[in-house]
């Protein structure tokens, strides 16, 4: 073993710590029953009724939550790559700032925001609008995830944004493309890994997260990263949270599978 | 001579208070191929650029074809730009790429077609429609981003350094393509470069610049042979740029040693910048020229010698198909007609400005 890779070996050691020997703890528990015995149940039982409505919840969120964050980043990203250095490095760190905040505090505030007495509700009473209620609804964790995830969208998208050569855009507008041609025809395409790879960044935590699903949506809605996770603190059925976990694995594959793909060239890519 | 195509007038630009371009006048005359040459920052890219749309002058007008062009975007001009690092789109292949001018402008499909067939055997490119960009080399890539400009049928055709990232021999071949393309189509090519001799090699006029001023516009034989001052003198070729006295009509005195020459109206006794090349410079047998030297170096450069010869205390720079050892004592001389004469610059300014005063 030559030096250079004796200097991997923390990170061999890290990675079998941590990622290899509980993903083969995750499948154990996932294929066996109390017993010890092979079985398929814990997979089989996410077609129960309320762990299929906590999946198809959480897809649905997350979702829609993807597509936010894609609406509102991509605009946002075109604008950052259009400002000189000093003004963009500014209006980063405006950005990021909040992402230098614990996750759980963001959350928090948000909740402090939309509860009935909250932020939000003051601020509509007082402008004598009708009070919301979106607490403890499946809005409030969109709001939340949106939130959350927003600066994963940003970054790989500005980062294609950022790549293109100046001379395409002039290129197609000599060649008599409009402002919209150029962005059909050439900067969309051309940020396709980009949008791909915040996709996948938005999409998985937010189909997996529990934290979000709690803090704002209360004990009133479930998606199937709390159910996993109340099978591992509270019911202890590591068998059947294991079992979920898997079926969960199956839907971040096929997206990474996807996002692999498209982002070809590898920019911000998680495989 | 053809008629006026495009008539650039009054034309200034300036970037965060820096003057690019002042008060530039110029015409383009229909089916010309027209060189804007100069070295880098002169404002040649930024002319161009303004023709092509993609900066608007400060002030100024820009006509084409009879009508007022200056605020009208890129995208509606009649003219096609070849950009520097050809710029083809990494996602489209090259007939995609060919094929995207045309798409725009809702073309028919079998027009598509033809067009791109044709094309692509202008630029000696057949068969190489369904490649993608980055498996092309950088001539290929070239004429790709010149058939993809021309299938749209420009008026005029926008050149910025488009043989710059090419080595020499492949550069050279393109020199002799953009000139057979151009007799082809008949149209009116715009082309900059900073290298004058692509310059003299393919334009029909060549418009030196510096600093945001014009300093000569001529055929290249004029450019080369009577420069008007000395920043065109020194930047098309290699010269001897000697300070002097004008004695009077047809007599020059060089190092203080008169020269019969062949200019007249300067006046008398009137200090003059005189410009000699180097391939000018006759040298004999010592005591046989009107001054003598010695030759201080010489370096072999295939078609010729370099010599630099120090005579009358002014260093010589020579080209000369007979060789002189290092050490030699030679005569030097130069043929009245090749002594080419030209106005002294006032002050710094007015060197920049040159011909526009």
């Amino acid at each position: 073993m030559n030096k250079k890779k004796l200097l991997g070996t923390p990170y061999y050691i890290w990675s079998a710590m941590f990622i290899i020997i509980p993903l083969c703890m995750v499948f154990y528990y996932g294929f066996t029953d109390k017993k010890g015995a092979f079985t398929l149940e814990n997979i089989t039982a996410i077609a129960s009724a309320e762990h299929a409505k906590a999946l198809w919840l959480a897809l649905s969120l997350s979702l829609v939550s993807t597509l936010i964050c894609l609406l509102l980043a991509y605009p946002l990203a075109m604008i950052l790559t259009g400002l000189k250095v000093n003004q963009h490095s500014f209006i980063v760190l405006i950005f990021i700032l909040p992402m230098w905040m614990n996750f759980l505090l963001r959350t928090l505030a948000w909740q402090t925001i939309l509860e009935k007495t909250g932020v939000l509700n003051s601020i509509l009473s007082f402008l004598h609008l009708p009070a919301l209620n979106i607490i403890n609804t499946p809005y409030a964790i969109i709001v939340g995830m949106v939130y959350n995830f927003l600066p994963f969208m940003v970054l790989p998208i500005y980062n294609s944004l950022a790549k293109i050569d100046r001379n395409l855009v002039h290129a197609a507008r000599d060649l008599g493309a409009d402002g919209l041609q150029v962005f059909l025809k050439v900067t969309l395409p051309l940020t396709l890994p980009g949008i791909i790879s915040g996709i996948t960044m938005v999409f998985i935590p937010a189909l997996t997260t529990f934290v979000i699903s709690k803090l704002l949506g209360g004990s009133k809605v479930l998606l199937i990263g709390n159910v996993v996770e109340e099978e591992f603190t509270q019911a202890g059925n590591w068998h059947l949270g294991s079992g979920l976990s898997i079926v969960l694995m199956l839907f971040i594959i096929v997206n990474m599978v996807i996002s692999t793909i498209f982002d070809k060239d590898g920019e911000g890519s998680v495989l | 001579m053809n008629k006026i195509l495009i008539d650039l007038k009054n034309i200034s630009k300036s970037f965060d208070g820096q003057m690019v371009l002042d008060d530039l006048n110029l015409y383009i005359r229909e089916n010309e191929f027209l060189t804007l040459l100069g070295p880098s920052g002169c404002g040649k890219t930024t002319t161009l650029r303004i023709l092509g749309g993609f900066e608007t002058p400060d002030t100024g007008k820009i006509i084409f074809d009879g009508n007022d062009i200056t605020s009208l975007s890129p995208n509606k001009r009649q003219l096609n730009t070849v950009f520097q690092k050809y710029a083809l789109f990494p996602h489209m292949t090259i007939a995609e790429n060919i094929a995207f001018g045309l798409k725009i402008k809702k073309k028919s499909k079998s027009y598509i077609e033809d067009k791109i067939k044709y094309a692509l055997k202008l630029v000696n490119l057949d068969g190489y429609g369904k490649r993608m960009p980055d498996s092309l080399s950088g001539g290929q890539q070239q004429r790709v981003a010149i058939a993809r400009a021309i299938v749209n049928e420009p008026k005029v055709l926008l050149l910025d350094e488009p043989l710059g990232a090419l080595d020499l021999k492949l550069r050279q071949d393109m020199q002799y393509e953009l000139i057979r393309l151009k007799n082809e189509l008949g149209i009116t090519f715009i082309y900059v470069t900073h290298d004058q001799e692509e310059a003299l090699t393919m334009s029909d006029t060549i418009v030196v610049m510096n600093q945001g001023y014009i300093q000569q516009i001529g055929t290249p034989e004029k450019i080369y042979n009577e420069p008007e001052n000395a920043f065109v003198a020194d930047f098309i070729g290699d010269s001897n740029i000697i300070s002097s006295v004008m004695l009077e009509d047809r007599l020059v005195e060089i190092l203080g040693i008169p020269f019969p020459c062949v200019d007249t109206g300067f006046g008398c006794n009137k200090p003059v910048d005189v410009v000699i090349r180097p391939e000018d410079v006759i040298l004999s047998a010592s005591g046989s020229g009107r001054i003598n030297g010695v030759v201080t170096h010489i370096i072999f450069k295939g078609v010729h010698y370099e010599m630099e010869v120090m005579a009358g205390g002014f260093e010589w720079l020579v080209h000369s198909t007979s060789m002189y050892p290092v050490g030699t004592k030679v005569g030097v001389d130069v043929a009245p007609f090749n002594i080419q004469i030209m106005n002294k610059p006032a002050s710094e300014d007015e060197e920049a400005a040159g011909s526009n005063e």
